[in-house]
């Protein structure tokens, strides 16, 4: 099945609704052997047991950014190819990650007042973070303010490529400035530095977080291609009563 | 599993992330069947689509 044949709603529905039980099925799964591991990894022998946050922050914070980037190409196939189903991908996707974002910044945070004494500081990282979530919230916004959707879908798919200028702002930003949040320790070059103790619940985690990510986004498009048919449908009848 | 002295940070780290996922699933289920609702009563009162297929064929 190719790009093209999903162009076409109902036979995506179809696609969703035979993948969906196995997507929940394996996410449910991965998610809890990860929260397994994560409940009985070693503690760090500088952090103790505070080195478990690190296991839902971690895989939070990198969906936030890359939800924004399934968004941006989601972007891209609204403005350019078309695809109808691309402005349906992305107004879907938003809500999940602005949840991401949220629990990136709320588990940090959470981390940052053991570690660092603070709960907030106005580094780099923590703020260009700050103004994804935000982001986020504006797409949202803009959606829900402009009823017709195909309206919507190119302002949105403008403010998404802009936005996603901030994507290599937050991966940077930790060597570019100084800043509180330590540098990158598992995508860098020269391979991770964690110790295998805490990089294989770490990877388990993201994964699983990431398989969520994938059914969240498959159901809501769902929900959102349902939407727009009541929608239609209820424009018919509108214009069926006035004649 | 002793958590030691942040053992409050740890925990209300984790079940926040699950109250958040769990709202999210919840809400995503409650749409999926507010939209299906929505479909049937407009099919109910004679509003079909081109196609024909109707809220029926959608599980």
């Amino acid at each position: 099945m190719t790009l093209i044949d999903l162009a076409n709603p109902t036979r995506f529905l179809s696609l969703t609704a035979r993948l969906l039980p196995w997507l929940a099925a394996a996410t449910t799964a991965l998610l809890l052997i990860g929260l397994y591991q994560s409940a009985v990894a070693p503690d760090d022998y500088q952090q103790g047991a505070t080195v478990k946050i690190m296991f839902v922050h971690v895989p939070n914070a990198w969906l936030s950014m890359l939800v924004w980037g399934v968004m941006s190409l989601a972007a891209l196939g609204t403005l350019v190819w078309r695809h109808p189903l691309a402005d349906v991908a992305a107004k879907a996707a938003a809500p999940i990650g602005a949840a991401f974002t949220f629990l990136a910044l709320v588990t940090g945070s959470l981390w940052g007042r053991p570690m660092w004494g603070t709960y907030w500081e106005w580094d780099a990282r923590l703020t260009s973070v700050l103004i994804l979530f935000l982001m986020y919230l504006g797409l949202i916004a803009l959606w829900r303010a402009v009823e017709d959707p195909s309206r919507a879908a190119r302002a949105a798919a403008i403010l998404t490529l802009v936005g996603a200028i901030n994507l290599p702002i937050i991966k940077f930003s930790v060597d570019w400035w100084n800043t509180l949040h330590q540098p990158a320790s598992v995508m860098r070059l020269g391979g991770p530095s964690l110790d295998r103790a805490f990089l294989i619940p770490l990877l388990v985690m993201a994964v699983a977080f990431s398989l969520l990510f994938v059914t969240l986004h498959l159901a809501a498009m769902r929900n959102e291609i349902l939407r727009r048919r009541v929608r239609s449908l209820q424009m018919m009848q509108a214009s069926q009563r006035s004649v | 599993m002793p958590l030691g002295p942040y053992a409050s940070f740890i925990v209300t780290s984790y079940a926040l992330a699950i109250a958040v996922v769990l709202i999210l699933v919840l809400w995503i289920a409650l749409d999926h069947r507010r939209q299906k609702e929505r479909l049937r009563e407009l099919e109910a009162g004679g509003v079909t689509r081109r196609s024909g297929r109707g809220v029926a064929d959608i599980r």
